[in-house]
């Protein structure tokens, strides 16, 4: 005798769902996206950007030019060139810093591996563009941020970050070794790079 | 003879022709369509709304859409054919006139005057009901029997697809056809 | 006449009520007799068309609308206030798109298909009264001319999926052309006991013949029968699944077959076959409520003041209402249940049922103490008894509860 019994309460169900959107604004899930927007998670990540101290993104940029990311990346989408004073000698800063992200994969190597902590992973992603090639391949000036928006992106990992920049000058150098070489060397602070802490 | 009944025959024309002078099959079958569709014009302009209808409904509605399932079923229905027309054309010709003689004749016959506007009112589908449930009694009940013997039929010409003697294959489905004459 | 208001007041509702019908009677009076048949067909063909062309694009709208609150959502709300515009927007989007045509397609079918598909609906407006005197044509077998244009719009299903020559488009209009052959049968059946006991094939003496009032208030709306009842729900069913609405749209089967005959299509013909398909649900719903809800006839005495067309449209409004909350409850049914509903089901109901209106009208002469009460019990269970059987049987066999799936951990 229940013919036509499910097709009424499912008729009831959905009468439910449609009043109730109207009475109770808890139902409606939808964030409407360009008005509103979730926070983004700590661990959020869309394309590398390099972080610089200071006011001034050109002398304050940490980089130093180790193309150790360029030569990690696995698509090969970074492409540094070292800048050098007119005497050749290098300037231990990057001349050119290109970072095609219609390549990049987003998968943080660059990240792991630069002993500086000058490349981040930023949280952008409204990067859509007209022109598909000129705009997707960023160059220094567009890479560049300050290290406070870093804090503000990742404040956890950039805390830690900035702890360990803080213990002393030269310090980051000291732990760039084990990190860069193949080796780890004991006895440096916890050998750990900032994304290791996020690993399970 | 008024222009809308030439522009009427002139279609049903063109569709006939077409029906048979396509060359894919279902260019055939949408052809016809058109010829079904202005004959029951040509009804509807002699004030014969129940036998338009009825033609709009039994020819367009299930007739044609009959051989347009039919055609879909058949394998190779996309392929064109060059020799869709009647080779022997005398003999073709020979039956044609046969066949409109003898309509032709039986209008003729029948007493209707040719020519004459009717005088009396368009019969109303109640006349019409009135005489098939009256006098022409017969003639519906057979034709009610005559079809649902050739349904009957058809659905167990259908059966036997899947019947004892063809073990059905695991998940096949009667065709199409054989669902709907269930 | 209208009862209970003063005749002041009552003059004054029946002109509102004849409004329409007056303007044009005025304007077409402006004009030479030679052409006043003509222009009155004209106007009466202009003014379907805006009007069901406007509550086309109100209903695409309140859908949207109404099927995201179903599934706690907004729904369109960015063009305009609330997105009343959105319609406006698809319109323009429409019009602006590309109109893709297949290299293998058949140019001439393709082309014709979407007009196949519209004008026949729009023709099926012809015979409907949307209020009092309010239809385009009365023609004697008025019904019989709905279903006989009603039936092309099967042909134009399978000229769309022929001519795409898509192997989707083509499953798509073979299943449509099966489910619209198979329902037709209990639709049109659906509608026999209402011609048996109007006596008449006029949607206009269909109408008058449900003129009157039973106990001095209630209308004598065949829907109030116990064959009425019964033939309403099953002309709801069968009429669901004629306009290939859900859960009837397998021909459309977004997630198998894409979108059936329609694949191919973009641009203007596709909004002609969107068109196409919502005007016919309009029509099918406006046979129905001619046909079983007393057509532009108020429900009780007391409400006979409010003009005919406005009841019509608050009826179309019901049915509309109706077709897009099941739109959002029923899942789409498996081809073979399809089928077995229409053949299994449906078709014996429909016959029961004018046997059920038969007996009613035989029983009419009753005049025993309780004699309604056991007239609707004998006519009730005559349909009534089967349902439960036949869904029994139906049912019977299947497993009918949470899915479960073997092949998943
Ligand atoms: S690894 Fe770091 S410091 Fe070295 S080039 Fe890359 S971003 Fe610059
Ligand atoms: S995120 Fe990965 S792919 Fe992108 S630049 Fe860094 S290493 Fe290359």
């Amino acid at each position: 005798m229940n013919l036509g019994k499910g097709i009424l309460k499912g008729l009831v169900e959905t009468a439910r769902n449609f009043v109730g959107s109207y009475y109770d604004p808890a139902r409606l899930v939808t964030i409407q996206y360009p008005d509103e927007r979730r926070a983004l998670p700590e661990k959020a990540r869309s394309f590398p950007m390099l972080v610089y101290d200071g006011e001034d993104p050109e002398k304050g940029l940490r980089c130093v030019a180790c193309k150790i990311c360029e030569k990690e990346c696995p698509p090969q989408c970074i492409y540094i060139v070292l800048d050098r004073d007119e005497k050749g000698r290098p300037l231990r800063r990057p001349k050119i810093f290109d970072l095609d992200i219609s390549v990049c994969m987003s998968c943080q190597i660059c990240v792991e591996v630069c002993p500086f902590d000058a490349i981040k992973m930023n949280t952008e992603f409204e990067l859509s563009t007209a022109d598909r090639f000129g705009s997707l391949l960023l160059h220094k000036m567009d890479l560049a941020r300050p290290a406070s928006y870093y804090l503000g992106l990742h404040p956890v990992e950039a805390g830690e970050v900035n702890a360990r920049l803080a213990a002393g000058p030269g310090h980051a150098e000291t732990k760039a070794k084990p990190a860069a070489g193949p080796a780890p060397a004991a006895g440096t602070t916890s050998g750990a790079k900032p994304g290791d802490s996020d690993r399970p | 003879m008024d222009i809308a009944f030439l522009i009427t025959a002139a279609a049903i024309l063109a569709g006939a022709a077409g029906a048979m002078a396509a060359r894919s099959v279902v260019h055939c079958a949408l052809c016809g369509v058109v010829a079904f569709a202005s004959l029951a014009v040509a009804f509807l302009q002699l004030r014969a709304e129940f036998v338009g209808f009825a033609q709009l409904l039994v020819y367009v509605g299930a007739v044609a859409i009959l051989i347009v399932v039919a055609l879909l079923l058949t394998r190779n229905f996309e392929a064109t054919h060059e020799a869709l027309s009647f080779r022997p054309w005398a003999l073709g010709l020979a039956i044609a006139l046969l066949v409109s003689g003898a309509v032709v004749s039986a209008i003729l016959g029948s007493g209707l005057g040719v020519g004459a506007p009717p005088s009396a009112p368009p019969p109303t589908v109640k006349a019409i009901g009135d005489l098939l449930m009256t006098r022409y009694v017969v003639a519906l009940e057979a034709m009610g029997v005559l079809l649902t013997v050739a349904l009957i039929g058809a659905a167990l010409v259908a059966l036997r697809e899947n019947g004892p003697g063809r073990p059905a294959k695991p998940g096949e489905q009667g065709s199409v056809a054989g669902r709907l004459e269930e | 006449m209208i009862a209970g208001v003063p005749p002041s007041a009552a003059t004054m509702f029946e002109a509102l009520d004849q409004l329409f019908v007056s303007l044009k009677h005025w304007l077409v009076g402006q004009l030479p007799p030679a052409w006043q048949s003509w222009v009155s067909l004209a106007i009466s063909a202009a003014a379907i068309l805006g009007v069901f062309m406007t509550l086309f694009a109100l209903t695409v709208l309140i859908e949207r609308k109404g099927l995201g609150r179903i599934q706690n959502r907004y729904g369109p709300n960015r063009v305009g206030p609330w997105g009343l515009l959105q319609p406006i927007a698809d319109l323009i989007k429409m019009l602006t798109k590309e109109d893709l045509v297949p290299s293998g397609a058949d140019r001439v079918v393709h082309f014709v298909a979407p007009v196949v598909m519209v004008v026949p609906v729009l023709m099926a407006y012809a015979v409907i009264p949307i209020g009092r005197n309010m239809a385009a044509v009365d023609f004697n077998a008025g019904l019989l001319f709905f279903f006989a244009v009603g039936a092309c719009i099967e042909l134009a299903v399978f000229m769309a999926g022929w001519s795409s020559r898509n192997k989707y488009s083509l499953l798509g209009g073979m299943r449509a052309i099966a489910q619209m052959i198979s329902y037709e049968l209990p639709l049109i059946l659906s509608t026999l006991p209402v011609v048996m006991l109007a006596g008449s094939l006029s949607l206009v003496d269909i109408t008058d013949a449900q003129a009157g009032h039973s106990g001095g208030w209630l209308a004598r709306w065949h829907v109030f029968t116990p064959w009425g009842l019964a033939g309403l729900l099953l002309f709801t069913v069968a009429a669901t699944a004629e306009s290939n609405r859900a859960p009837f749209d397998l021909p459309e089967g977004e997630s198998e077959i894409i979108a059936g005959h329609l694949v191919e299509y973009s641009g203007i013909k596709y909004a002609l076959f969107f068109i196409g398909e919502y005007l016919g649900m309009f029509a099918v719903s406006a046979l129905g409520i001619t046909l079983f809800l007393g057509g532009w006839r108020a429900p009780v005495i007391w409400l006979e003041w409010v003009p005919s067309y406005m009841w019509f449209f608050l009826k179309l409004g019901g049915f509309v209402a109706l077709f897009i909350w099941l739109r959002g409850t029923l899942p789409r049914l498996r081809a073979d249940h399809l089928m077995n509903l229409a053949w299994k089901f449906l078709l014996p109901l429909v016959l029961l049922n004018a046997v059920s209106a038969a007996l009613w009208h035989y029983t009419a002469p009753w005049t025993f103490v309780g004699a309604g009460l056991a007239r609707w019990l004998l006519c009730g269970s005559l349909v009534g008894v089967p349902y439960v059987l036949l869904g029994r049987r139906l049912f019977a066999g299947q497993h009918i509860g949470p899915r479960t799936y073997r092949m998943a951990a």
